[in-house]
This record gives structure tokens, sequence and C-alpha cells, in this order.
């Protein structure tokens, strides 16, 4: 039995549609991220799981129970807002058991919970305080604490810590992963943040126009994305894509001067194609002082930029702006002729005409 | 010594000299507008306090030595309206009368109507807010024989029900207006919050939006008290006598015509007319900008 399980599910503002089609199975426990682009709908699915949204076509089933028509307070399900959304009028306590009072719960068991989740949260010092007397990291633990006392299997997360500041962010970051690993709860979460999905993701999901475009783990996501739209949002600085085609069979990848060898590709089938290109991240280039046959790129030095431990260097090849992570100590000088060398077990090839991965 | 080139220098803040050309301009206007204003204001006060013969020998602009509030005894308790001569006191109650019911049957339809409109959209809402917005355009007068019929069809005509509705109908566009905005100012994420936690239609509206709204309530309490109190033409037409407001009372105590004018007692008379309106301001004008400001953020 899924967890949350997605199927068909269509949504439509008016004549717009924000999800097409779309289809998520979410395992008991996992981790889930929504990754993509503004605009894409993830905040649109994550309200539609909970309920907030009514969908035009499809079904949702929690824990095997179908909840497309219920209401979201029925649905098993926690959520924690962007912008915080706590009651300006009601104390950290107040928040907390608000839904917990409409559902009538016993003051005993409100109590208990309210504690529980205050001493996870550590934020117990603040319970009678008005969420305007509190930090936007205080704020955001009293929202999720306000999901937590539900006691459900399901929370859901619309960029809970985008409007932190990045120290705190990071910190709130490690703590929902301790908490994760705590609950065992399965857990939605939406991000624009590449950090945030791939240190937290059991699985991620890429969004791209309200479609899913790619369901995986974080790693497989990283080093074998399924699209050249994948490739390319994942990834910071983002890959090098370079344009060519794919000859001899499929053994080598030729475009100026330039021949790569292909043997040692983790792949399909390469084939000879016209239009393809080769996608390769700048950590997965070296620089060599000889040219080796069939292995290396000749680029010449622009510019570099240190980033503390690693430099990340701009250079030309065949006319083309690449980028390459070197350690800081091995920073070439500008203008100097260098050649890249291609890891190509590491490399990714995508047809053009579909943007496919080959 | 090392200190003293520092020391010598300018530090702190830099001084602002007290008038520069742009204040002076706008204290010009402002006290230019206070006197406008006030000036009538301080006739009528020492008018009111004079008796008959003073105002008839002396000059209207000098206070008086001897100042009595017989004319403001005399407004409230004895003054003739038409027929009767019981003093503006009736219209006062009247006015009450009129202005409580209508202003809180007003908001309260007014305010769950603009929280329904911004927060549980249904069909054609959009078409709604549409009507809503122009009809609050259309000149009033235009409506007022209509409802004319309509009150007496419902056997309502020149009673206190009829104002009260009348009043209450007229109300509607704006407030609604001002409460949907309001409403849909507010964070979206706290509905959304509230409908998780499982607070429905009332919980909503009552324990998490009313009490984050008091600056609209506020304003929409003075908009009504104000509008409705300063009202002349609906209280003439659809009250009847028996029921005139303090307005329409006031009027005709500065039209009888029984003997000299007494415009002691006719200051005092409008003054105590203006007294509610004017209080209501004063002590409520700052919860007026607030709330005007906050509802005018967002639309
Ligand atoms: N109530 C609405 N009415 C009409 N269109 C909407 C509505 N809400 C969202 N949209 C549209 O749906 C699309 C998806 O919006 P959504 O909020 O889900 O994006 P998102 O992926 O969460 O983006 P972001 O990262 O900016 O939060 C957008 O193009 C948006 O303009
Ligand atoms: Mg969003």
């Amino acid at each position: 039995m899924h967890s949350v399980s997605v199927k068909n599910l269509t949504l439509k503002f008016g004549s717009a549609e924000v999800l097409k089609n779309l289809n998520l199975d979410v395992e008991e426990g996992e981790f889930i991220v929504l990754l993509g682009p503004s605009g894409c709908g993830k905040s649109t699915l994550l309200n539609c799981l909970a309920g907030l949204l009514e969908l035009t076509e499809g079904q949702i089933h929690i824990k095997g129970k179908n909840v497309t028509w219920a209401e979201p307070s029925e649905r098993g399900i926690g959520m924690v807002f962007q912008s915080y959304a706590l009651y300006p009028q009601m104390t950290v306590r107040g928040n907390m058991s608000f839904g917990l009072k409409i559902a009538g719960l016993p003051k005993a068991e409100i109590a208990k919970r309210v504690d529980r989740a205050s001493e996870i949260l550590q934020i117990g010092p603040l319970l009678d305080r008005k969420p305007g007397a509190l930090s936007g990291g205080q704020r955001q633990r009293v929202a999720i604490g306000r999901a937590l006392v539900r006691e459900v299997d399901v929370f859901l997360f619309d960029e809970p810590l985008s409007n932190l500041d990045a120290k705190l962010r990071s910190e709130l970051r490690v703590e929902l992963k301790r908490l994760h690993n705590r609950l065992k709860n399965t857990m939605i979460y939406v991000t624009h943040d590449q950090i945030e999905a791939l240190t937290l993701a059991d699985r991620i999901a890429i969004m791209r126009g309200g479609i899913i475009q790619q369901l995986d783990a974080p790693q497989t996501i990283y080093n074998r994305p399924a699209n050249l739209f994948v490739a390319g949002f994942i990834g910071s600085p983002a890959m090098n894509f370079i344009k060519g085609e794919t000859v001899d069979g499929g053994k080598r990848f030729k475009f100026g001067d330039v021949s790569l060898d292909l043997a040692g590709y983790e792949g399909g089938a390469i084939l000879d194609r016209p239009k393809a290109i080769i996608g390769l991240r700048p950590e997965h280039l070296s620089m060599v002082d000889e040219a080796i046959p069939g292995h290396t790129i000749p680029a010449v030095v622009e510019i570099d930029e240190p980033m503390g431990a690693d430099s990340l260097v701009w250079l030309l090849a065949e006319g083309r702006q690449m980028s390459v992570r070197v350690p800081v100590e091995h920073r070439p000088a500008p203008g100097k002729q260098v050649h890249l060398k291609v890891d190509i077990a590491k490399a990714s090839l995508f047809d053009e005409t579909n943007e496919l991965r080959i | 010594m090392a200190n003293t080139p520092l020391a010598a220098g300018p530090s702190g803040a830099k001084p602002k000299p007290f008038i520069t050309p742009q204040r002076a301009v706008v204290y010009t206007v402002l006290i230019v507008c206070a006197i406008f204003f006030l000036f009538p204001l301080y006739i009528m006060v020492i008018t009111s306090l004079k008796n008959i013969q003073e105002i008839q020998s002396g000059n209207i602009f000098i206070p008086t030595m001897h100042p009595t509030f017989d004319a403001w005894e005399k407004a409230w308790n004895s003054a003739c309206t038409g027929l009767y001569c019981e003093g503006i006191k009736v219209g006062f109650w009247n006015s009450i009368k009129i202005t409580v019911p209508s202003t809180i049957v007003s908001i309260i339809v007014a305010s769950l109507t603009g929280y329904s409109m911004a927060n549980w959209p249904f069909k054609f809402s959009e078409v709604f807010f549409t009507i809503l917005l122009l009809s609050s355009f259309i000149p009033y007068v235009v409506m007022i024989y209509p409802l004319v019929i309509i009150t007496r069809e419902l056997g309502i005509y020149s009673t206190l029900p009829a104002v009260v509705l009348v009043h209450t109908i007229f109300g509607l566009p704006l407030l609604t207006l001002l409460f949907r905005n309001y409403f849909a100012s507010l964070p979206q994420e706290l509905f959304k919050a509230a409908r998780v936690d499982g607070a429905g239609y009332w919980q909503i509206f009552f324990q998490v939006f009313a009490p984050m709204s008091v600056p609209i309530f506020t304003v929409a309490v003075i908009l009504q008290v104000t509008g409705i109190w300063n009202d002349f033409l609906f209280g003439v037409i659809y009250a009847g006598p028996t029921n005139y407001p303090m307005t329409v009372q006031l009027n005709n105590i500065v039209n009888s015509a029984q003997g000299g004018k007494a415009y002691n007692v006719d200051m005092a008379a409008t003054i105590l007319t203006g007294l509610v309106p004017l209080a209501i301001y004063f002590f409520s004008g700052k919860y007026f900008v607030r709330g005007i400001a906050a509802g005018a953020v967002k639309g």
C-alpha cells in the first residue's frame, strides 16, 4: 500500500491546464521533494493533496483510502507553509491546539500532544508568546509543531525554509532531516532550492509545466538525468552542453575538430545520431597539459572564480564557453592553453530531437 | 591630542533647519484649512452661549461676557419642531433607533458577504462582484421612488423598519467591497492553514479572521454611523413624522416660524446634532486611518 498515491491528476484554472495527467506514488515513510522552476505547479500539486483545491480529473489516495473528495482535515495530513501562516492573535500554544480543539479532543490529550511536539522542536519556552514576538526560525518551528500535533502520517511542506536567511535555513534543514529520521512519517516537500532537494530527499520529483519529468533518487537525478531539462536544472554551476553528432555506429561523439571516444558510456544504445548533445558536469572534467586523442577537448582559459576550496574555471573550447571545477591550488592563468579530460562514464548523452537521455 | 581634529568636525545627525520651504507651504495650507473649518464652529459655539438680547445688539464675532446654557437646555428639551415643542431630544432618540440597527445589520451582512466572496468563491462570484462594483456608482436618487413602492407593498412605509431597511440596503455595496478587499488582502495561507486544521466557514470567520479585522470593522462602523446619522433625505421620506431623525428635527426647529429667530437655540441644536459624528471621529480617527490604509493595500 502506498502512503500517497496520485492517479491521472489533471487540474485546470479556467482553461489553463496547470497539472497534466500526473501520477505519483509515494512509499510509506518516504521523503519526497518536488523540485522545479517557479510556476511549474508544485504548490498546486501540494494543495491538491491537502484538499485545498478541487481536482479537475483524477484521484488521490492516502493510506489506501480514496480522499479525492475529502475535506482537508479528514485526509490525515499536516501542512506547513512558506509564510508560516500562524494565527497572529493566538499564542503559540493556541496555534498548536486550534485544530485539536476543533476536532473535539479532550483537554488532557491536547496538552499532552502540545507538550510532546514542543519538546521535539524545543519551543517549550515560547508557548505563551504570540507569533509577533517570535523570530522567523521560531515561527517556522511553531508552524511545524502545528502540523506535528495532528499526529498524522503525511506531512506536506510548501517551501518552509525559503523565508529564512541562509544560516538558519541550513540549520533547520538538518533539523528537518533529524525529525524525519525520528518520526518516519511520509513527507512531501516543495522547494526550488536544489541543495534542500539533494540533501533531504529519498526521491526527487523534478517538475516542469505541470508534468513530472523525472522521479528518482538524488544521485540518479544528478548523475543520470532523464532529459535535457533535468540535466540543465540540477547542478550549480550548470552542466556543460555541447552539440554534435554520434558517428561510427555510436562509438564516437564528434563536434568541430574534436572527436570523443564513447566507450564506457553508461546508457542505452547510442547509434548514429546526426543531432546529439553531450552533457558534462564541471566537476567531471579535469585539466591536463597534454592532449589524449579521443579523451580531451582543447580549450583556452578565460577567467576563474575561486570559491573557497574549489575554483570554477571558465574556458573557451571550439568557440563554446565551458566551466570546470578544479581544486583552488590548481588554478590556471588566464589565456593558458589546456586540454579538458572527459570522464565518459559520468557524461550524459541526449538526442537533440526528443531531448531524452540516450 | 590625536582626537582633536576628529572632535572639531561635525558629528552625529545633520541638523535640519526648522522651517524648510516645503514645510512652510504644508503648514500654511493646513492652517488656512483649519481656520476655514473652525471659524464657523467658533461662531456657533459663542452664539449658542449668548442670550437673545446680546445676539440682537452685539457683534457676532465677539464672545459673550455672560455665557449661559439656557439655549442648549431649550434646544434639547423644549424647542418647537413643527407641531410639538419637545426639543431636539426626540430626534436624538429617533436617530439612535435608526442608526444602531442599520449599522449592526449592514455590517453583519456586508462582512459575511465580503468574506464569502474573498474566500469561498462560488459560481458567478466574479459576476456578482462586478455587479456590486457597478451598483455603487448608480445615483441613489434613482432608487428612492421604487423603494417607496417596495416599502409600501411590504406594509412598512413610514415606519422605523422601513428607514432601517433602506439604510441597510444602501450601505451594503460599499461595505461589502470594503470587507471583500480587506479579507482578500489577508494572507491566503492563513485561510488554508485554518482549513487544514479543520475550521469551517464560521470558525474561520469568527476565530481567525474577525480578531484580525478590528481596523476594518472600525472603519465600517464609522462610515455607517456618520453616514446614517447625517442622513436627511431617507429620514424624511421613509421614517414617518413620529420617527424623524435628528437632522430632520433640526431643520424643523430652524425653520419653524414662531416669533423672532432664536439663533442661539438654532446654533445649540445644530451643535448637538453634530456631536455624535464629531465624537466618533475624535475618538477613532486613528483607527479610521489605519483601517482605510489596511483595506487599500490590495484589492
Ligand atoms: N488561483 C489560481 N488561478 C489561476 N492560476 C493559478 C492560480 N494559482 C496558481 N496559478 C497558476 O498555476 C501555475 C502553477 O502555480 P504554482 O503556485 O503551483 O507554482 P509553483 O510551482 O508553486 O511556483 P513557485 O515556485 O513560484 O511557488 C502558475 O502558472 C500560476 O500562475
Ligand atoms: Mg509555490
